[in-house]
């Protein structure tokens, strides 16, 4: 073999789906607990955001998923009126990087991770 | 041989074998909601009719919503034919009569109706009565399910509120009234006897809430259960004695009355329900909670009792939206 990607892709070196499962309650948790960002949670229907969480985390963590650039966009439009910007998307990066300390994620793999979610940052944004 | 038949309204649909029923619905061009397709997002949640779904279809879904077949069409391969609803089916409504009414506090009556037929519901869960005219508004059943005929509600009168108005000033015992098809999702099942229940409730609040702990305690339940009831003063709770009897009658039974202005009288807490009972208990996890009464509350508590620890799983809600502008 001489491919440099290893046997198991990353979702399955965290610990798939069922990693994916502890890791949305500490993290919802996390980023409703935090005062800079939590107003932004404030009118959502919380099952529907701990799906929707889910799926994000899901995607950050190398899993199948079926989002775009668009769903993204959309999804954050309301958000981006009502102020959002880099410093709330860096607080929701401090949170996911904290919640797979926590789960003792090795350092690369969390590397991994926030790069996949740093790539949505326009897109959420709106930009 | 594998095809199932999945019947959607009056469109019917041919699902293949190996195939999903939201590949099938997307194929057949039918209009469903869907975002991630493997489950996490939950926008393809669809109901059962008539078969119960494959278990592996109900991942990750609350209790109560896999108690009424809903399941995610993204997941589900078909074991048999299967009628499925993508919203609420129309309502059927039976015959009631006002059997008795009396007043539980200065704004709220206690109205029992005898229904024609017995309806098949669930502790908590809430129907619709409708007027002649056929003015609407929903309350929640406040007894438990020994009763499938005879059902009661805690009917609270709002300034300018149509309804309500009318049954406080206008419906007596002898009319008619229309009760639909119990609906909702905040409602007590009898598993897990052991778990601890946290309810907080706000006025008329209380109505579902004691249907529910009634239930839990005819049905046996050993796990602690902790009452929180509230109103801004003493005038709007009710069924105080009522409670404290049955905290004496039920030794894991706990009542806590509470109002949030003004002084309040012994055996009485000073404070927001939600934050009475929270400030009370304030590791959740593992607990049951139950929220009903006014949105505000609703929300903030779903919101605290979540951060204390309960798993979404286990918070069941009901927020008392009210249709006219100038109530609290």
């Amino acid at each position: 073999m001489s491919e440099a990607t290893p046997n198991q892709s990353l979702f399955e070196q965290i610990g798939g789906e069922a990693a994916v499962n502890t890791a949305v309650d500490i993290f919802y948790r996390k980023v409703l607990a935090d005062h800079r960002i939590n107003r932004f949670f404030d009118n959502v229907d919380m099952e529907q955001q701990a799906a929707k969480q889910k799926a994000f985390l899901t995607m950050a963590f190398g899993g199948p998923n079926s989002y775009t650039g668009a769903d993204m966009r959309n999804a954050h439009a309301r958000l981006v009126k009502m102020g959002l910007d880099d410093s709330h998307f860096d607080a929701v990066m401090e949170h996911l990087g904290g919640t797979l300390k926590e789960l003792n994620v090795p350092d690369n793999l969390i590397e991994q991770v926030a790069s996949i979610a740093e790539s949505t940052r326009n897109d959420v944004l709106g930009r | 041989m594998a095809l199932k038949k999945i019947i959607l309204d009056e469109h019917e649909t041919a699902c293949q074998e190996g195939e999903t029923v939201l590949e099938a619905l997307l194929r057949d061009n039918v209009d469903i909601p869907f975002s991630c397709k493997q489950g996490a997002c939950q926008s393809c949640m669809v109901r059962s009719l008539d078969v119960s779904p494959p278990a592996h279809a109900q991942k990750g879904l609350k209790d109560v919503l896999c108690k009424q077949n809903h399941f995610l069409a993204c997941l589900c391969y078909p074991e048999q034919d299967m009628s499925i609803t993508l919203g609420h089916q129309p309502e059927y409504f039976t015959e009631g009569t006002v059997v008795a009414k009396e007043l539980l506090n200065p704004e709220t009556v206690l109205l029992t109706i005898q229904c024609k037929d017995a309806l098949d519901y669930y502790a908590g869960q809430f129907v619709n009565l409708k007027r002649a005219d056929g003015l609407i508004r929903s309350y929640s059943i406040s007894n438990s399910r020994r009763h499938a005929e005879k059902l009661s509600f805690h009917i609270r009168r709002l300034a300018g509120g149509k309804f309500s108005e009318w049954v406080h000033q206008e419906l007596n015992v002898g009319d008619t009234i229309s009760v639909s098809d119990p609906q909702g999702l905040c409602y007590y099942l009898p598993d897990k006897m052991e778990q601890s229940l946290l309810l907080i409730g706000t006025g008329s609040g209380l109505a579902p809430l004691a249907g529910i702990i009634h239930e839990a305690l005819e049905e046996g339940h050993s796990g602690p259960i902790h009452l929180y009831h509230g109103s801004r003063d003493v005038d709007g709770l009710y069924w105080i004695d009522e409670m404290r009897e049955l905290a004496e009658k039920y030794e894991n039974f706990h009542y806590t009355p509470c109002v949030s202005r003004g002084d309040a009288p012994e055996g009485v807490a000073h404070g927001r329900a939600n934050d009475v009972a929270m400030g009370n208990i304030p590791d959740l996890k593992g607990w049951r909670v139950y929220l009903c009464g006014h949105p505000d509350m609703v929300n903030q508590a779903k919101r605290m009792a979540y951060l204390n620890g309960a798993s979404l799983q286990n918070i069941y809600s009901d927020a008392f939206h009210v249709a006219s502008p100038t109530l609290d």
